[in-house]
Protein backbone atom coordinates (compact mmCIF):
# COMPACT_ATOMS: atom_id res chain seq x y z
CA UNK A 1 0.00 0.00 0.00
CA UNK A 2 2.68 2.44 1.02
CA UNK A 3 4.72 1.74 -2.08
CA UNK A 4 1.70 2.40 -4.22
CA UNK A 5 0.85 5.65 -2.53
CA UNK A 6 4.40 6.94 -2.78
CA UNK A 7 4.56 6.11 -6.46
CA UNK A 8 1.33 7.98 -7.05
CA UNK A 9 2.55 11.07 -5.22
CA UNK A 10 5.74 10.82 -7.26
CA UNK A 11 3.70 10.94 -10.46
CA UNK A 12 1.82 13.92 -9.17
CA UNK A 13 5.07 15.68 -8.36
CA UNK A 14 6.33 14.91 -11.83
CA UNK A 15 3.28 16.46 -13.44
CA UNK A 16 3.53 19.65 -11.40
CA UNK A 17 7.30 20.00 -11.81
CA UNK A 18 7.25 20.96 -15.48
CA UNK A 19 4.84 23.94 -15.29
CA UNK A 20 6.43 24.92 -12.00
CA UNK A 21 9.90 25.05 -13.56
CA UNK A 22 8.37 27.15 -16.33
CA UNK A 23 7.00 29.63 -13.83
CA UNK A 24 10.33 29.73 -11.96
CA UNK A 25 12.20 30.38 -15.20
CA UNK A 26 9.78 33.23 -15.97
CA UNK A 27 10.24 34.70 -12.51
CA UNK A 28 14.02 34.50 -12.85
CA UNK A 29 13.86 36.17 -16.29
CA UNK A 30 11.66 39.03 -15.14
CA UNK A 31 13.52 39.31 -11.83
CA UNK A 32 16.90 39.75 -13.49
CA UNK A 33 15.35 42.14 -16.00
CA UNK A 34 14.17 44.33 -13.11
CA UNK A 35 17.36 44.13 -11.05
CA UNK A 36 20.12 43.75 -13.65
CA UNK A 37 21.96 46.63 -15.40
CA UNK A 38 20.26 47.85 -18.57
CA UNK A 39 23.54 48.17 -20.47
CA UNK A 40 24.97 44.91 -19.14
CA UNK A 41 27.73 44.75 -16.59
CA UNK A 42 31.28 43.67 -15.97
CA UNK A 43 32.46 41.02 -13.56
CA UNK A 44 36.19 41.32 -12.81
CA UNK A 45 36.57 43.34 -15.99
CA UNK A 46 34.79 40.81 -18.20
CA UNK A 47 31.58 41.74 -19.99
CA UNK A 48 29.54 38.89 -18.47
CA UNK A 49 26.21 40.26 -17.29
CA UNK A 50 23.65 40.29 -20.13
CA UNK A 51 21.89 43.49 -21.08
CA UNK A 52 18.36 43.77 -19.74
CA UNK A 53 16.85 46.25 -22.19
CA UNK A 54 13.59 45.41 -23.93
CA UNK A 55 15.53 44.72 -27.11
CA UNK A 56 17.72 42.02 -25.54
CA UNK A 57 15.31 40.68 -22.95
CA UNK A 58 11.72 41.40 -23.90
CA UNK A 59 9.02 40.99 -21.26
CA UNK A 60 7.50 37.53 -21.23
CA UNK A 61 4.07 39.07 -21.51
CA UNK A 62 5.19 40.84 -24.72
CA UNK A 63 6.34 37.55 -26.18
CA UNK A 64 3.03 35.89 -25.35
CA UNK A 65 1.13 38.89 -26.71
CA UNK A 66 3.23 38.77 -29.86
CA UNK A 67 1.96 35.24 -30.46
CA UNK A 68 -1.57 36.54 -30.87
CA UNK A 69 -0.66 39.15 -33.49
CA UNK A 70 -0.06 38.51 -37.18
CA UNK A 71 3.44 37.99 -38.54
CA UNK A 72 3.43 41.33 -40.40
CA UNK A 73 1.07 44.21 -39.99
CA UNK A 74 -2.17 43.40 -41.79
CA UNK A 75 -1.26 39.70 -42.09
CA UNK A 76 -4.01 37.11 -42.01
CA UNK A 77 -2.85 34.54 -39.43
CA UNK A 78 -1.50 35.16 -35.94
CA UNK A 79 2.13 34.28 -35.28
CA UNK A 80 0.99 31.40 -33.06
CA UNK A 81 -0.61 29.79 -36.09
CA UNK A 82 2.42 30.48 -38.27
CA UNK A 83 4.81 29.01 -35.70
CA UNK A 84 2.54 26.02 -35.14
CA UNK A 85 2.40 25.38 -38.87
CA UNK A 86 6.17 25.61 -39.10
CA UNK A 87 6.52 23.21 -36.15
CA UNK A 88 4.26 20.66 -37.79
CA UNK A 89 6.27 20.85 -40.96
CA UNK A 90 9.60 20.51 -39.13
CA UNK A 91 8.22 17.71 -36.95
CA UNK A 92 7.27 15.69 -40.02
CA UNK A 93 10.70 16.19 -41.51
CA UNK A 94 12.28 15.19 -38.18
CA UNK A 95 10.15 12.04 -37.97
CA UNK A 96 11.13 11.10 -41.51
CA UNK A 97 14.75 11.81 -40.59
CA UNK A 98 14.68 9.70 -37.44
CA UNK A 99 12.94 6.79 -39.20
CA UNK A 100 15.51 6.89 -41.97
CA UNK A 101 18.35 7.29 -39.45
CA UNK A 102 17.16 4.34 -37.39
CA UNK A 103 16.82 2.16 -40.48
CA UNK A 104 20.32 3.05 -41.68
CA UNK A 105 21.88 2.86 -38.21
CA UNK A 106 20.40 -0.52 -37.33
CA UNK A 107 21.24 -1.98 -40.75
CA UNK A 108 24.83 -0.81 -40.37
CA UNK A 109 24.98 -2.33 -36.89
CA UNK A 110 23.66 -5.66 -38.19
CA UNK A 111 26.30 -5.78 -40.93
CA UNK A 112 29.03 -4.69 -38.49
CA UNK A 113 28.04 -7.28 -35.90
CA UNK A 114 28.00 -9.97 -38.60
CA UNK A 115 31.36 -9.11 -40.11
CA UNK A 116 34.10 -7.96 -37.75
CA UNK A 117 36.10 -6.65 -40.69
CA UNK A 118 33.27 -4.30 -41.73
CA UNK A 119 33.14 -2.93 -38.20
CA UNK A 120 36.85 -2.19 -38.24
CA UNK A 121 36.72 -0.65 -41.70
CA UNK A 122 33.67 1.50 -41.01
CA UNK A 123 34.27 2.79 -37.47
CA UNK A 124 36.73 5.60 -38.42
CA UNK A 125 34.33 6.87 -41.10
CA UNK A 126 31.45 6.86 -38.66
CA UNK A 127 33.44 8.93 -36.18
CA UNK A 128 34.58 11.36 -38.88
CA UNK A 129 30.98 11.70 -40.04
CA UNK A 130 30.03 13.03 -36.62
CA UNK A 131 32.87 15.53 -36.31
CA UNK A 132 32.08 17.38 -39.56
CA UNK A 133 29.87 20.36 -38.66
CA UNK A 134 26.47 19.98 -40.26
CA UNK A 135 26.54 23.63 -41.31
CA UNK A 136 29.45 22.77 -43.58
CA UNK A 137 27.65 19.77 -45.03
CA UNK A 138 24.28 21.39 -45.67
CA UNK A 139 25.31 23.50 -48.71
CA UNK A 140 27.12 20.47 -50.11
CA UNK A 141 24.02 18.31 -49.86
CA UNK A 142 21.90 21.09 -51.30
CA UNK A 143 24.36 21.41 -54.16
CA UNK A 144 24.17 17.70 -54.91
CA UNK A 145 20.42 17.84 -54.55
CA UNK A 146 20.16 20.78 -56.92
CA UNK A 147 21.85 18.60 -59.51
CA UNK A 148 19.62 15.63 -58.68
CA UNK A 149 16.52 17.81 -58.76
CA UNK A 150 17.33 18.92 -62.28
CA UNK A 151 17.60 15.28 -63.28
CA UNK A 152 14.87 13.70 -61.17
CA UNK A 153 12.78 16.56 -59.82
CA UNK A 154 13.80 16.04 -56.18
CA UNK A 155 12.56 18.50 -53.57
CA UNK A 156 14.58 20.76 -51.29
CA UNK A 157 13.16 19.25 -48.10
CA UNK A 158 14.89 15.98 -48.93
CA UNK A 159 18.16 17.72 -48.04
CA UNK A 160 16.87 18.56 -44.54
CA UNK A 161 15.70 14.97 -44.02
CA UNK A 162 19.01 13.64 -45.31
CA UNK A 163 20.97 15.84 -42.90
CA UNK A 164 18.67 15.02 -39.98
CA UNK A 165 19.12 11.31 -40.57
CA UNK A 166 22.83 11.89 -41.04
CA UNK A 167 22.97 13.01 -37.40
CA UNK A 168 20.46 10.42 -36.18
CA UNK A 169 21.99 7.26 -37.65
CA UNK A 170 25.19 7.46 -35.60
CA UNK A 171 23.86 7.00 -32.04
CA UNK A 172 21.52 4.34 -33.44
CA UNK A 173 24.34 2.42 -35.12
CA UNK A 174 26.52 2.55 -32.00
CA UNK A 175 23.68 1.59 -29.63
CA UNK A 176 22.44 -1.20 -31.86
CA UNK A 177 25.95 -2.56 -32.34
CA UNK A 178 26.47 -2.80 -28.58
CA UNK A 179 23.00 -4.24 -28.16
CA UNK A 180 23.44 -6.90 -30.82
CA UNK A 181 26.59 -8.07 -29.04
CA UNK A 182 24.87 -8.04 -25.64
CA UNK A 183 23.01 -11.35 -25.95
CA UNK A 184 24.04 -13.78 -23.20
CA UNK A 185 26.59 -16.36 -24.40
CA UNK A 186 24.37 -19.07 -22.89
CA UNK A 187 21.44 -17.82 -24.97
CA UNK A 188 23.56 -17.86 -28.11
CA UNK A 189 24.63 -21.42 -27.25
CA UNK A 190 20.99 -22.34 -26.74
CA UNK A 191 20.11 -21.06 -30.22
CA UNK A 192 23.09 -23.03 -31.58
CA UNK A 193 21.79 -26.14 -29.85
CA UNK A 194 18.55 -25.69 -31.81
CA UNK A 195 20.66 -25.45 -34.98
CA UNK A 196 19.06 -22.02 -35.51
CA UNK A 197 20.51 -20.05 -38.42
CA UNK A 198 22.06 -16.60 -38.21
CA UNK A 199 18.89 -14.74 -39.28
CA UNK A 200 16.71 -16.74 -36.90
CA UNK A 201 19.09 -15.98 -34.04
CA UNK A 202 19.07 -12.30 -35.07
CA UNK A 203 15.30 -11.99 -34.90
CA UNK A 204 14.50 -14.38 -32.04
CA UNK A 205 17.42 -13.46 -29.79
CA UNK A 206 19.72 -10.62 -30.77
CA UNK A 207 17.14 -7.95 -31.61
CA UNK A 208 14.96 -8.55 -28.53
CA UNK A 209 18.08 -8.74 -26.34
CA UNK A 210 19.30 -5.37 -27.67
CA UNK A 211 16.17 -3.40 -26.76
CA UNK A 212 17.60 -1.93 -23.57
CA UNK A 213 20.45 -0.51 -25.68
CA UNK A 214 18.18 0.64 -28.50
CA UNK A 215 15.93 2.72 -26.25
CA UNK A 216 18.56 5.27 -25.09
CA UNK A 217 20.06 5.31 -28.60
CA UNK A 218 16.64 6.20 -29.96
CA UNK A 219 16.42 9.12 -27.53
CA UNK A 220 19.71 10.51 -28.83
CA UNK A 221 18.66 9.87 -32.42
CA UNK A 222 15.38 11.75 -31.86
CA UNK A 223 17.15 14.80 -30.47
CA UNK A 224 19.81 14.71 -33.18
CA UNK A 225 17.28 14.49 -35.97
CA UNK A 226 15.52 17.66 -34.74
CA UNK A 227 18.82 19.54 -34.53
CA UNK A 228 19.80 18.29 -37.97
CA UNK A 229 16.52 19.30 -39.57
CA UNK A 230 16.30 22.75 -37.93
CA UNK A 231 19.94 23.62 -38.62
CA UNK A 232 19.66 22.59 -42.25
CA UNK A 233 16.41 24.56 -42.58
CA UNK A 234 18.37 27.59 -41.44
CA UNK A 235 21.33 26.88 -43.64
CA UNK A 236 19.38 26.14 -46.84
CA UNK A 237 16.53 28.53 -46.06
CA UNK A 238 13.81 25.92 -46.34
CA UNK A 239 10.61 27.91 -46.46
CA UNK A 240 7.92 26.63 -44.07
CA UNK A 241 10.16 25.21 -41.28
CA UNK A 242 10.96 26.45 -37.78
CA UNK A 243 14.61 26.95 -38.80
CA UNK A 244 13.55 29.34 -41.53
CA UNK A 245 11.37 31.28 -39.05
CA UNK A 246 14.30 31.67 -36.64
CA UNK A 247 16.45 32.95 -39.51
CA UNK A 248 13.99 35.52 -40.82
CA UNK A 249 12.75 36.66 -37.38
CA UNK A 250 16.31 37.18 -36.14
CA UNK A 251 16.71 39.76 -38.92
CA UNK A 252 13.92 41.71 -37.23
CA UNK A 253 15.41 41.25 -33.74
CA UNK A 254 16.09 44.96 -33.35
CA UNK A 255 12.70 46.24 -34.50
CA UNK A 256 10.51 43.45 -33.13
CA UNK A 257 12.47 41.59 -30.40
CA UNK A 258 9.64 39.36 -29.03
CA UNK A 259 9.06 37.97 -32.51
CA UNK A 260 12.33 36.01 -32.52
CA UNK A 261 11.45 34.46 -29.18
CA UNK A 262 8.18 33.08 -30.57
CA UNK A 263 10.18 31.08 -33.11
CA UNK A 264 12.62 29.94 -30.41
CA UNK A 265 9.64 28.72 -28.36
CA UNK A 266 8.55 26.83 -31.43
CA UNK A 267 11.94 25.12 -31.73
CA UNK A 268 11.85 24.20 -28.04
CA UNK A 269 8.33 22.80 -28.28
CA UNK A 270 9.39 20.86 -31.38
CA UNK A 271 12.14 19.18 -29.36
CA UNK A 272 9.67 18.33 -26.59
CA UNK A 273 7.22 16.85 -29.07
CA UNK A 274 9.91 14.63 -30.56
CA UNK A 275 10.99 13.58 -27.07
CA UNK A 276 7.38 12.66 -26.28
CA UNK A 277 7.09 10.59 -29.44
CA UNK A 278 10.33 8.77 -28.67
CA UNK A 279 9.19 8.13 -25.11
CA UNK A 280 5.96 6.57 -26.39
CA UNK A 281 7.89 4.28 -28.73
CA UNK A 282 10.27 3.42 -25.89
CA UNK A 283 7.36 2.53 -23.58
CA UNK A 284 6.07 0.22 -26.27
CA UNK A 285 9.45 -1.44 -26.71
CA UNK A 286 9.99 -1.89 -22.98
CA UNK A 287 6.58 -3.30 -22.07
CA UNK A 288 6.78 -6.58 -20.17
CA UNK A 289 10.40 -5.94 -19.29
CA UNK A 290 11.77 -5.94 -15.75
CA UNK A 291 11.75 -2.44 -14.29
CA UNK A 292 15.51 -2.20 -13.70
CA UNK A 293 16.31 -2.02 -17.39
CA UNK A 294 13.38 0.29 -18.11
CA UNK A 295 14.74 2.92 -15.74
CA UNK B 1 23.85 -50.80 -30.77
CA UNK B 2 20.24 -49.68 -30.76
CA UNK B 3 20.15 -49.46 -26.97
CA UNK B 4 22.88 -46.83 -26.81
CA UNK B 5 21.87 -43.17 -26.82
CA UNK B 6 25.36 -41.69 -26.98
CA UNK B 7 28.69 -43.21 -27.99
CA UNK B 8 31.89 -41.23 -27.59
CA UNK B 9 34.82 -43.08 -29.18
CA UNK B 10 38.43 -41.99 -28.74
CA UNK B 11 37.40 -38.36 -28.57
CA UNK B 12 39.84 -35.58 -27.71
CA UNK B 13 39.73 -31.81 -27.75
CA UNK B 14 42.69 -29.46 -28.02
CA UNK B 15 42.02 -25.75 -27.61
CA UNK B 16 44.31 -23.26 -29.40
CA UNK B 17 45.92 -26.18 -31.20
CA UNK B 18 49.39 -25.50 -32.59
CA UNK B 19 49.96 -22.34 -30.56
CA UNK B 20 51.94 -21.71 -27.39
CA UNK B 21 48.71 -21.64 -25.36
CA UNK B 22 47.59 -25.05 -26.65
CA UNK B 23 45.56 -26.90 -24.01
CA UNK B 24 44.55 -30.57 -23.99
CA UNK B 25 41.02 -30.15 -22.68
CA UNK B 26 40.11 -33.79 -23.24
CA UNK B 27 42.05 -36.89 -24.27
CA UNK B 28 41.02 -40.47 -25.08
CA UNK B 29 37.39 -40.22 -24.04
CA UNK B 30 35.48 -43.48 -24.52
CA UNK B 31 31.97 -43.51 -23.13
CA UNK B 32 28.72 -45.27 -24.00
CA UNK B 33 25.45 -44.12 -22.52
CA UNK B 34 22.40 -46.33 -22.75
CA UNK B 35 18.88 -45.24 -23.56
CA UNK B 36 16.96 -44.11 -20.50
CA UNK B 37 20.13 -43.92 -18.43
CA UNK B 38 20.98 -41.03 -16.10
CA UNK B 39 24.71 -40.34 -16.20
CA UNK B 40 26.53 -37.61 -14.28
CA UNK B 41 29.89 -36.15 -15.24
CA UNK B 42 31.79 -35.03 -12.15
CA UNK B 43 35.26 -33.67 -11.60
CA UNK B 44 37.20 -30.62 -10.47
CA UNK B 45 37.21 -27.36 -12.41
CA UNK B 46 39.06 -27.69 -15.69
CA UNK B 47 38.54 -31.46 -16.04
CA UNK B 48 36.63 -30.91 -19.28
CA UNK B 49 33.21 -32.12 -18.14
CA UNK B 50 31.45 -29.17 -19.74
CA UNK B 51 33.64 -29.55 -22.82
CA UNK B 52 32.59 -33.20 -23.10
CA UNK B 53 28.94 -32.17 -22.82
CA UNK B 54 29.44 -29.62 -25.60
CA UNK B 55 31.13 -32.23 -27.82
CA UNK B 56 28.04 -34.40 -27.43
CA UNK B 57 25.85 -31.37 -28.16
CA UNK B 58 27.98 -30.56 -31.24
CA UNK B 59 28.45 -27.02 -29.93
CA UNK B 60 32.17 -27.62 -30.37
CA UNK B 61 33.88 -30.13 -32.67
CA UNK B 62 36.21 -32.84 -31.37
CA UNK B 63 39.85 -32.56 -32.42
CA UNK B 64 39.93 -36.34 -32.72
CA UNK B 65 37.56 -39.28 -32.37
CA UNK B 66 33.87 -39.67 -33.12
CA UNK B 67 30.69 -38.73 -31.23
CA UNK B 68 27.51 -40.59 -32.13
CA UNK B 69 24.12 -39.47 -30.81
CA UNK B 70 21.00 -41.53 -31.46
CA UNK B 71 22.86 -43.61 -34.03
CA UNK B 72 23.88 -40.58 -36.13
CA UNK B 73 26.63 -38.00 -36.10
CA UNK B 74 26.45 -35.38 -33.35
CA UNK B 75 26.07 -32.69 -36.03
CA UNK B 76 23.05 -34.42 -37.56
CA UNK B 77 21.56 -34.99 -34.10
CA UNK B 78 21.82 -31.26 -33.39
CA UNK B 79 20.14 -30.37 -36.68
CA UNK B 80 17.37 -32.90 -35.91
CA UNK B 81 17.05 -31.45 -32.36
CA UNK B 82 17.55 -34.89 -30.85
CA UNK B 83 18.54 -33.33 -27.55
CA UNK B 84 17.40 -30.56 -25.26
CA UNK B 85 19.81 -28.51 -23.22
CA UNK B 86 19.70 -26.71 -19.85
CA UNK B 87 22.41 -24.52 -18.37
CA UNK B 88 23.38 -23.16 -14.94
CA UNK B 89 21.76 -19.83 -15.81
CA UNK B 90 18.23 -20.70 -16.81
CA UNK B 91 18.85 -18.62 -19.95
CA UNK B 92 15.17 -17.77 -20.30
CA UNK B 93 14.40 -14.95 -22.70
CA UNK B 94 13.23 -12.12 -20.47
CA UNK B 95 10.98 -10.68 -23.17
CA UNK B 96 8.95 -13.88 -23.45
CA UNK B 97 6.49 -15.13 -20.88
CA UNK B 98 6.81 -18.63 -19.44
CA UNK B 99 4.68 -20.25 -22.12
CA UNK B 100 6.48 -18.47 -24.96
CA UNK B 101 9.83 -19.52 -23.52
CA UNK B 102 8.77 -23.15 -23.46
CA UNK B 103 7.46 -22.87 -27.01
CA UNK B 104 10.73 -21.45 -28.41
CA UNK B 105 12.16 -24.77 -29.69
CA UNK B 106 8.76 -25.66 -31.18
CA UNK B 107 8.60 -22.30 -32.95
CA UNK B 108 12.02 -22.94 -34.44
CA UNK B 109 10.80 -26.33 -35.64
CA UNK B 110 7.94 -24.57 -37.41
CA UNK B 111 5.06 -26.00 -35.38
CA UNK B 112 1.76 -24.17 -35.74
CA UNK B 113 0.13 -22.32 -32.89
CA UNK B 114 -2.35 -25.00 -31.85
CA UNK B 115 0.34 -27.68 -31.69
CA UNK B 116 2.60 -25.41 -29.68
CA UNK B 117 -0.17 -24.54 -27.29
CA UNK B 118 -1.04 -28.19 -26.69
CA UNK B 119 2.57 -29.12 -26.05
CA UNK B 120 3.33 -26.17 -23.78
CA UNK B 121 0.20 -27.04 -21.77
CA UNK B 122 1.59 -30.54 -21.34
CA UNK B 123 5.01 -29.21 -20.34
CA UNK B 124 3.59 -26.67 -17.87
CA UNK B 125 1.70 -29.54 -16.26
CA UNK B 126 4.86 -31.65 -16.15
CA UNK B 127 6.90 -29.01 -14.30
CA UNK B 128 3.88 -27.96 -12.21
CA UNK B 129 3.79 -24.36 -13.41
CA UNK B 130 0.41 -24.34 -15.16
CA UNK B 131 -0.82 -21.26 -13.31
CA UNK B 132 2.35 -19.32 -14.20
CA UNK B 133 2.03 -19.62 -17.99
CA UNK B 134 1.61 -15.87 -18.46
CA UNK B 135 4.23 -14.77 -15.93
CA UNK B 136 7.43 -13.18 -17.10
CA UNK B 137 10.69 -14.94 -16.14
CA UNK B 138 11.80 -12.16 -13.76
CA UNK B 139 8.63 -12.66 -11.75
CA UNK B 140 9.67 -16.23 -10.87
CA UNK B 141 12.04 -17.61 -8.24
CA UNK B 142 15.33 -19.21 -9.31
CA UNK B 143 13.95 -22.73 -8.87
CA UNK B 144 10.85 -21.94 -10.94
CA UNK B 145 12.98 -20.40 -13.68
CA UNK B 146 15.06 -23.56 -13.79
CA UNK B 147 11.87 -25.63 -14.07
CA UNK B 148 10.81 -23.51 -17.06
CA UNK B 149 14.25 -24.10 -18.58
CA UNK B 150 13.81 -27.86 -18.14
CA UNK B 151 10.33 -27.67 -19.67
CA UNK B 152 11.82 -25.78 -22.61
CA UNK B 153 14.57 -28.37 -22.99
CA UNK B 154 12.02 -31.19 -23.05
CA UNK B 155 9.34 -29.40 -25.09
CA UNK B 156 10.17 -31.08 -28.38
CA UNK B 157 10.26 -34.48 -26.60
CA UNK B 158 13.92 -35.04 -27.34
CA UNK B 159 15.20 -38.52 -26.39
CA UNK B 160 18.26 -36.93 -24.75
CA UNK B 161 18.62 -34.16 -22.17
CA UNK B 162 21.98 -32.45 -21.66
CA UNK B 163 22.35 -30.45 -18.44
CA UNK B 164 25.30 -28.26 -17.43
CA UNK B 165 25.17 -27.66 -13.66
CA UNK B 166 21.50 -26.71 -13.93
CA UNK B 167 21.01 -26.46 -10.17
CA UNK B 168 24.39 -24.88 -9.42
CA UNK B 169 22.93 -21.45 -8.69
CA UNK B 170 20.13 -22.66 -6.41
CA UNK B 171 20.09 -22.84 -2.63
CA UNK B 172 20.47 -26.25 -1.02
CA UNK B 173 16.78 -26.78 -0.15
CA UNK B 174 15.54 -25.81 -3.62
CA UNK B 175 18.31 -27.85 -5.13
CA UNK B 176 17.31 -31.09 -3.40
CA UNK B 177 13.70 -30.45 -4.29
CA UNK B 178 14.61 -29.88 -7.94
CA UNK B 179 16.65 -33.10 -7.99
CA UNK B 180 13.59 -35.10 -6.95
CA UNK B 181 11.46 -33.23 -9.50
CA UNK B 182 13.95 -34.01 -12.24
CA UNK B 183 13.97 -37.71 -11.35
CA UNK B 184 10.19 -37.91 -11.49
CA UNK B 185 10.12 -36.01 -14.80
CA UNK B 186 12.66 -38.42 -16.27
CA UNK B 187 10.71 -41.39 -14.94
CA UNK B 188 7.62 -40.04 -16.72
CA UNK B 189 9.33 -39.27 -20.02
CA UNK B 190 12.00 -41.98 -20.16
CA UNK B 191 14.54 -39.37 -21.26
CA UNK B 192 18.25 -40.16 -21.27
CA UNK B 193 20.13 -37.55 -19.22
CA UNK B 194 23.75 -36.44 -19.17
CA UNK B 195 24.23 -34.19 -16.16
CA UNK B 196 27.33 -32.12 -15.41
CA UNK B 197 27.81 -31.28 -11.74
CA UNK B 198 30.49 -30.64 -9.16
CA UNK B 199 28.41 -31.89 -6.23
CA UNK B 200 29.06 -35.49 -5.18
CA UNK B 201 25.71 -36.06 -3.37
CA UNK B 202 23.83 -34.59 -6.32
CA UNK B 203 25.59 -36.90 -8.76
CA UNK B 204 25.01 -39.96 -6.56
CA UNK B 205 21.37 -39.19 -5.83
CA UNK B 206 20.43 -38.61 -9.47
CA UNK B 207 22.54 -41.05 -11.43
CA UNK B 208 22.63 -44.61 -12.59
CA UNK B 209 26.33 -44.12 -13.26
CA UNK B 210 28.75 -41.39 -12.20
CA UNK B 211 31.58 -40.64 -14.61
CA UNK B 212 34.56 -39.32 -12.64
CA UNK B 213 36.93 -37.04 -14.53
CA UNK B 214 40.28 -35.46 -13.76
CA UNK B 215 42.04 -32.42 -15.21
CA UNK B 216 45.18 -31.57 -17.18
CA UNK B 217 44.61 -33.32 -19.45
CA UNK B 218 40.88 -33.90 -19.01
CA UNK B 219 40.09 -37.60 -18.99
CA UNK B 220 37.80 -40.20 -17.47
CA UNK B 221 39.45 -41.84 -14.45
CA UNK B 222 36.60 -43.99 -13.13
CA UNK B 223 32.95 -44.84 -13.63
CA UNK B 224 30.98 -45.57 -10.45
CA UNK B 225 27.84 -47.70 -10.68
CA UNK B 226 25.33 -46.27 -8.23
CA UNK B 227 22.47 -48.82 -8.28
CA UNK B 228 20.26 -47.02 -5.80
CA UNK B 229 17.23 -48.26 -7.70
CA UNK B 230 14.51 -46.50 -9.59
CA UNK B 231 12.37 -45.61 -6.60
CA UNK B 232 14.59 -43.03 -5.00
CA UNK B 233 12.95 -40.52 -2.69
CA UNK B 234 14.02 -37.95 -0.13
CA UNK B 235 14.61 -40.78 2.38
CA UNK B 236 17.17 -42.32 0.03
CA UNK B 237 19.46 -39.47 1.06
CA UNK B 238 19.63 -41.00 4.54
CA UNK B 239 20.36 -44.66 3.78
CA UNK B 240 23.81 -46.17 4.27
CA UNK B 241 24.10 -47.19 0.63
CA UNK B 242 23.80 -43.56 -0.41
CA UNK B 243 26.79 -42.67 1.77
CA UNK B 244 28.76 -45.66 0.52
CA UNK B 245 28.34 -44.51 -3.08
CA UNK B 246 29.33 -40.98 -2.06
CA UNK B 247 32.49 -42.43 -0.54
CA UNK B 248 33.14 -44.43 -3.71
CA UNK B 249 32.88 -41.31 -5.88
CA UNK B 250 35.00 -39.28 -3.49
CA UNK B 251 37.72 -41.93 -3.50
CA UNK B 252 37.60 -42.15 -7.27
CA UNK B 253 38.05 -38.37 -7.43
CA UNK B 254 41.01 -38.56 -5.05
CA UNK B 255 42.55 -41.43 -6.98
CA UNK B 256 42.27 -39.36 -10.14
CA UNK B 257 44.02 -36.54 -8.37
CA UNK B 258 46.76 -38.69 -6.75
CA UNK B 259 47.60 -40.22 -10.08
CA UNK B 260 48.69 -36.76 -11.06
CA UNK B 261 50.08 -35.42 -7.80
CA UNK B 262 52.27 -37.11 -5.22
CA UNK B 263 50.78 -35.41 -2.18
CA UNK B 264 47.15 -35.86 -3.31
CA UNK B 265 45.54 -36.32 0.08
CA UNK B 266 43.14 -33.43 -0.25
CA UNK B 267 39.94 -33.28 -2.23
CA UNK B 268 40.43 -31.67 -5.62
CA UNK B 269 39.49 -28.04 -5.97
CA UNK B 270 35.98 -27.17 -7.05
CA UNK B 271 34.32 -30.27 -5.58
CA UNK B 272 31.55 -29.90 -3.07
CA UNK B 273 31.63 -32.51 -0.37
CA UNK B 274 28.22 -31.69 1.04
Amino acid sequence: MTARRSSRSLNWRRIIMFPLSFVLLGVAWEGYKTVGPAKGGKVFGWQLLPKTGDREMPHILDMVRRLAHPEVRGGKDSIAVVVLRAMTYSLWLSILAVVLGVAIGVSLAVVMSRFRIVERALTPYLIVSQTIPIVALAPLVVGILAYVSRELGAQKWIAAVALGSFLAFFPMAMGALRGLKAAEPASVELMDSYAAGWWTTLFKLRFPASVSYLAPALRLAGASSVVGVVVSEISIGLQPGVGRLILSYSQEATTDPPKLFTAVFGAGALGLMMAGLVLAVEKMMMRNRPLESAA
Amino acid sequence: MSDTAVVVAGAGKVFNSGTASSVDALIDIDLSIFKGEFVSLIGPSGCGKSTLLRLIADLIEPSSGVVTVNGKSAAQARIDQDYGMAFQQSGLFEWRNVRKNIELPLELKGWDKAQRQARSDEMLELVKLAEFAKHMPWQLSGGMQQRVAIARALAAHPPLLLMDEPFGALDEMTREHMQSELLSICATTGTTVIFVTHSIPEAVYLSDRVVVMSPRPGRITAIVDVKLGANRSESTREVGEFYERITDVREALRAGETARRADGAVLPMGIEDR
